[in-house]
C-alpha cells in the first residue's frame, strides 16, 4: 500500500477553519472562493465563504485575499541523512519542505553511507517516524554503493517501503546494468529514476559547455553529456516496458530525447528543477558557486524549451533537487565547490515569480506540476475534496520577500536565488492532517 | 585603474590599458640605469601567495616589487598550512593579519583572485587564476608588441595552440581586442573550446592562413594533453601546428609566453629568429608588474596603525 511508504513524527490532527481563501486544486477540480473546514485532519467539508460552521475547539484563519492550494510534493530531495548532517537532517529538511508549502517529499539515497539495505532502510524510515515534519519517502540506491556494478537487494528495499529506486547524483553508466534493474522492476515495482550524465561527456565539467566556460575558462558539460543517455535509456525503458523517470532535466537535446520516447509508447516521465526553469549559464558568469549544480544551468534556448515541455505535459513535474551544503564548502573557487542548491523555500515562489506573473504559465498548471510528483512515484496525489487527509498549503501571492543570506529552515542558505525579491509567500502549511508549518508573521485569527 | 585590484582584463578599458603602458615605458628607463630602485613603496608589504609552480612570472613580480623598494615575502604550497587542509579563505585571512598592501595570487581555480579580494582589504593581483585570465602576462604582451610594431588598431595576430587550457589565450584575445587589433585562435579543434568566439575572435583550425597574420602568438603544447587523447601524437601535432621557419613569414612578429618547449610548438630556428621576441616579454614582465603594482598601491594611503590596544600573546 503506497501511503505506508511515507514517514513522519505524530503530530496532533489539525482541527481548523480556512475562511474565504481562494481554493485552487486543478486535480479536484475546485477553482474558487470557499471556506474550508478540517476535522480531525481530514478536509470535513468545503462551503460558500463565511458559511462553514466552526466546530467545537476549531481554530479560524482568515484566508481572504489568499490561495489554497493542495500540498506540494517534491519527488527529488537531499535530506543529506545519514552521514552528512552538518548540511541537512530529516528535521531540518522537512522544516524546509514545510515551509515551501510541501506536504510530502522523496529523499535520494546518495548518503554516507549509501542508502542501498534494507536494514538501512528500516532506520532511516523509524528515524523518519521520530523526526520528519512533513511525510517523508526514501528511493534506495539501484547499485550497491551507487557503484554501478551490483544491483541493491530490490524486494527487500521495497517490503521496508522502498518508493522507487535511484541512483541519483550519479547514472548508471553500463547499459547492460541498467537493463538488468529495469527487467527485476517487474519483480518489485517502484519507478526507476535517471540522474542522466554520460561521465565520458562531462569529465571534469563544472558549467555548462557554451560561450559563457569559453569565457570563463571553466571546463565544460555539454548537454549532449545528459541527452544521449535519455535517448538511451529511454530505448531500454521502451524494450523492457520499464517504468523510467528522468530527473532533472537540463537540456533541449534531452527534452526532444523524451518527446521522442513518449511518441513511441516509452513508460517513461521527467522532471524539471526550478533553476532551469529560470536561470541559465549566464547567471553562472558571477561565478557565485551557490549556482554550480549537477546538471548546469545551460543556455536560453534550453530554459525555454524545459519551460515549454513543462507546458504542455512533455515535463510532467518540479522537482527541486534540493541539495544543501554547508557554507564553508560554498566558500572556495567556483571549481572546487560542490554542486547544488536549496530549492524546497523557494520553488513555489520563484516559478511563480518568474513564470506565473509574466504570463508564462497559469497558476493552475503551475500547482498540477508541483503535485504531479505523488503520481509520477505511486505515492497519493494530494487533494482538497471532503473526506480526503488534509495536505494543504495557503499562500499570499501579494507578499514580497527577498531571498537572503539567511533566515531558511533547511540547514543550508546555499540558494542560487539568493538576492531575487520573489513574490508569493506560503503562510500555512498542512501535512497528513497535521499543521507542519506556520510563517512567523500569519498571526492567528479570532473565531 | 579604476579598481582597486586587477583581476581580469575584462576590468580594464582601453584607456585604462594605456595609462599601465605608459607607466610601465616609464620604468623601462630605470632598468637601464645601474642602480635600479626607485622608493615609492618603500615599507610596503607584497605577498606572493603561489598555489602552482611559476618560477618565471613570481619572480618577475618579485623583482618589480623589490625594484619599487616593497617588502616581498613569497608563499609557497607545499610545505604550508595549505597543505595541512587550510582552506583559501583562511589562509588569505591569515596573511592579510600581516597586513600587505598587496597579494599577488596564482591558484589552479578560475575566478580565486576575485575571491581572495573579497576576503583582504589588501589589494589584489590575479598572477593567473585556473584557465581564466592571466591579464599582466596580456599586458606584457601588448607593451611588447607596441613597442615592436607601434599601435595594435587593424593588425591581425594569431593565437596558435592549446587555446582550451590556456588562460594566456583568455586575457590576451581580449587585451589585444582592446587595443583594436583583430584576433584569430587557431589550433586542434580538441584544444579550441566551444564558444569561443564570444571572446570576440575569429577560430581557425588550420594554419593555411597564418600568413594573413602580422603577429603570430604561440602557446605551449603540454605533455598531458597526449595523456588525455586530446591529441593523436605530438607528431602530428608538430606536423600541423608548429611554427617554423617554413610558415613564419620574415615580416612577422613571433610571440610565445614561456617556457619554451623547443621542436614541439616552435621549432628551434624561430626561437633564435630575429622575428622572436620572447625575451624582450621576459624583460616587459618586470617593468609592466611595475606599473600595475605602482598603479595599484602608489595612490592608495597605507592603512593608518591600529590602536594600540591589541593583545599581545
Amino acid at each position: 500500500m503506497s501511503a505506508s511508504r511515507l514517514s513522519s513524527m505524530p503530530a496532533r490532527p489539525a482541527e481548523l477553519v480556512i475562511r474565504g481563501a481562494h481554493v485552487l486544486d486543478p486535480n479536484a477540480g475546485v477553482d474558487a472562493p470557499h471556506d474550508v473546514v478540517v476535522r480531525g485532519g481530514e478536509i470535513a467539508e468545503l462551503t460558500a465563504p463565511g458559511a462553514a460552521p466552526v466546530p467545537a475547539g476549531a481554530e479560524v484563519l482568515d484566508g481572504e485575499g489568499r490561495h489554497l492550494l493542495p500540498g506540494f510534493v517534491d519527488p527529488h530531495v537531499h535530506l543529506r541523512t545519514p552521514g552528512q548532517e552538518h548540511k541537512e537532517d530529516l528535521e531540518t529538511g522537512t522544516r524546509a519542505a514545510a515551509a515551501g508549502g510541501y506536504c510530502a517529499i522523496v529523499a535520494m539515497p546518495n548518503t554516507d553511507p549509501v542508502l542501498d539495505s534494507g536494514p538501512l532502510l528500516r532506520a532511516l524510515r523509524d528515524q523518519a517516524a521520530r523526526e520528519a515534519r512533513v511525510p517523508v519517502g526514501f528511493m534506495p540506491a539501484i547499485t550497491v554503493g551507487l557503484r554501478g556494478a551490483v544491483l541493491t537487494e530490490m524486494a527487500e528495499l521495497r517490503a521496508e517501503g522502498a518508493v522507487g529506486f535511484t541512483d541519483d547524483g550519479k547514472p548508471v553508466v553500463e547499459a547492460g546494468m541498467l537493463r538488468k534493474a529495469m527487467r527485476y522492476q517487474k519483480l518489485v515495482g517502484g519507478v526507476l529514476a535517471l540522474h542522466e550524465e554520460d561521465p565520458s561527456l562531462s569529465g571534469a565539467g563544472v558549467m555548462h559547455e557554451g560561450e559563457v566556460s569559453a569565457r570563463l575558462g571553466l571546463a565544460g558539460i555539454p548537454s549532449t553529456s545528459e541527452s544521449t543517455m535519455v535517448a538511451r535509456d529511454a530505448a531500454l525503458a521502451l524494450a523492457e516496458g520499464a517504468r523510467t523517470h528522468f530527473q532533472h532535466l537540463s537540456a533541449r537535446e534531452s527534452v526532444e530525447a523524451l518527446a521522442a520516447a513518449k511518441a513511441a509508447g516509452a513508460p517513461v516521465s521527467g522532471e524539471a528543477s526550478p533553476h532551469h526553469l529560470l536561470m541559465t549559464d549566464e547567471d553562472v558568469l558571477t561565478l557565485d558557486t551557490r549556482r554550480k549544480m549537477n546538471p548546469p544551468l545551460r543556455t536560453e534556448a534550453d530554459r525555454q524549451a524545459i519551460v515549454a515541455a513543462l507546458r504542455d505535459g512533455t515535463i510532467e513535474c518540479i522537482a527541486t533537487d534540493h541539495a544543501p551544503h554547508a557554507h564553508d564548502e560554498k566558500d572556495v573557487p567556483f571549481e572546487a565547490a560542490p554542486m547544488g542548491t536549496t530549492g524546497l523555500e523557494t520553488a513555489f515562489a520563484a516559478v511563480y515569480t518568474g513564470l506565473v506573473k509574466p504570463g508564462v504559465l497559469a497558476l493552475e498548471l503551475v500547482v498540477e506540476r508541483l503535485t504531479a510528483g505523488a503520481r509520477l512515484m505511486g505515492l497519493p496525489t494530494p487533494r482538497i475534496a471532503p473526506g480526503e487527509p488534509a495536505n494543504l498549503c495557503l499562500v499570499d501571492l501579494e507578499v514580497e520577500w527577498q531571498v537572503g543570506e539567511s533566515g531558511y529552515e533547511s540547514r543550508s542558505a546555499s540558494s542560487c536565488f539568493a538576492g531575487r525579491t520573489l513574490s508569493g509567500r506560503v503562510l500555512l502549511t498542512i501535512a497528513a492532517g497535521a499543521v507542519a508549518y506556520r510563517e512567523r508573521s500569519f498571526a492567528v485569527s479570532a473565531a | 585603474m579604476s579598481s582597486r585590484h586587477l583581476l581580469s582584463i575584462e576590468d580594464l578599458d582601453r584607456s585604462g590599458i594605456e595609462r599601465i603602458l605608459a607607466r610601465a615605458a616609464s620604468f623601462a628607463e630605470v632598468s637601464g640605469r645601474e642602480i635600479k630602485k626607485l622608493p615609492t613603496l618603500r615599507g610596503r608589504r607584497v605577498l606572493n601567495l603561489f598555489y602552482e609552480n611559476s618560477t618565471r612570472t613570481r619572480s618577475s613580480f618579485e623583482i618589480a616589487a623589490k625594484t619599487l623598494s616593497a617588502d616581498v615575502t613569497n608563499f609557497n604550497v607545499s610545505g604550508s598550512s595549505v597543505e595541512k587542509g587550510e582552506s583559501l579563505k583562511d589562509t588569505v585571512q591569515t596573511l592579510s593579519a600581516y597586513d600587505p598592501a598587496a597579494i599577488v595570487i596564482r591558484h589552479p581555480h578560475a575566478g580565486a583572485a576575485a575571491l581572495v579580494a573579497n576576503w583582504t582589504p589588501a589589494a589584489v593581483v590575479n598572477a593567473g587564476d585556473g584557465k581564466h585570465e592571466h591579464p599582466t602576462q596580456a599586458l606584457l604582451d601588448v607593451f611588447t608588441l607596441t613597442r615592436r610594431i607601434g599601435a595594435l588598431d587593424g593588425k591581425r595576430i594569431w593565437i596558435v595552440g592549446d587555446v582550451e587550457h590556456s588562460r594566456v589565450a583568455r586575457s590576451n584575445v581580449l587585451a589585444f581586442t582592446r587595443m583594436g587589433a583583430h584576433v584569430t585562435v587557431c589550433g586542434p579543434p580538441t584544444l579550441i573550446p566551444r564558444g569561443i568566439e564570444a571572446l570576440g575572435c575569429d577560430v581557425r583550425f588550420t594554419l593555411d592562413e597564418l600568413r594573413d597574420a602580422d603577429v603570430v602568438y604561440a602557446l605551449r603544447m603540454q605533455n598531458e594533453r597526449m595523456k588525455d587523447a586530446y591529441l593523436p601524437s605530438l607528431r602530428e601535432y608538430v606536423a600541423t601546428y608548429q611554427i617554423n621557419g617554413r610558415r613564419l613569414g620574415p615580416r612577422q612578429v613571433l610571440m610565445h609566453p614561456g617556457p619554451v618547449n623547443r621542436g614541439v610548438e616552435l621549432s628551434g630556428d624561430v626561437v633564435d629568429s630575429p622575428q622572436a621576441v620572447i625575451s624582450a616579454q621576459v624583460e616587459a614582465g618586470v617593468v609592466v608588474r611595475m606599473a600595475v603594482l605602482y598603479e595599484l598601491l602608489a595612490g592608495a594611503r597605507t592603512p593608518s596603525p591600529q590602536p594600540a590596544h591589541r593583545v599581545l600573546a
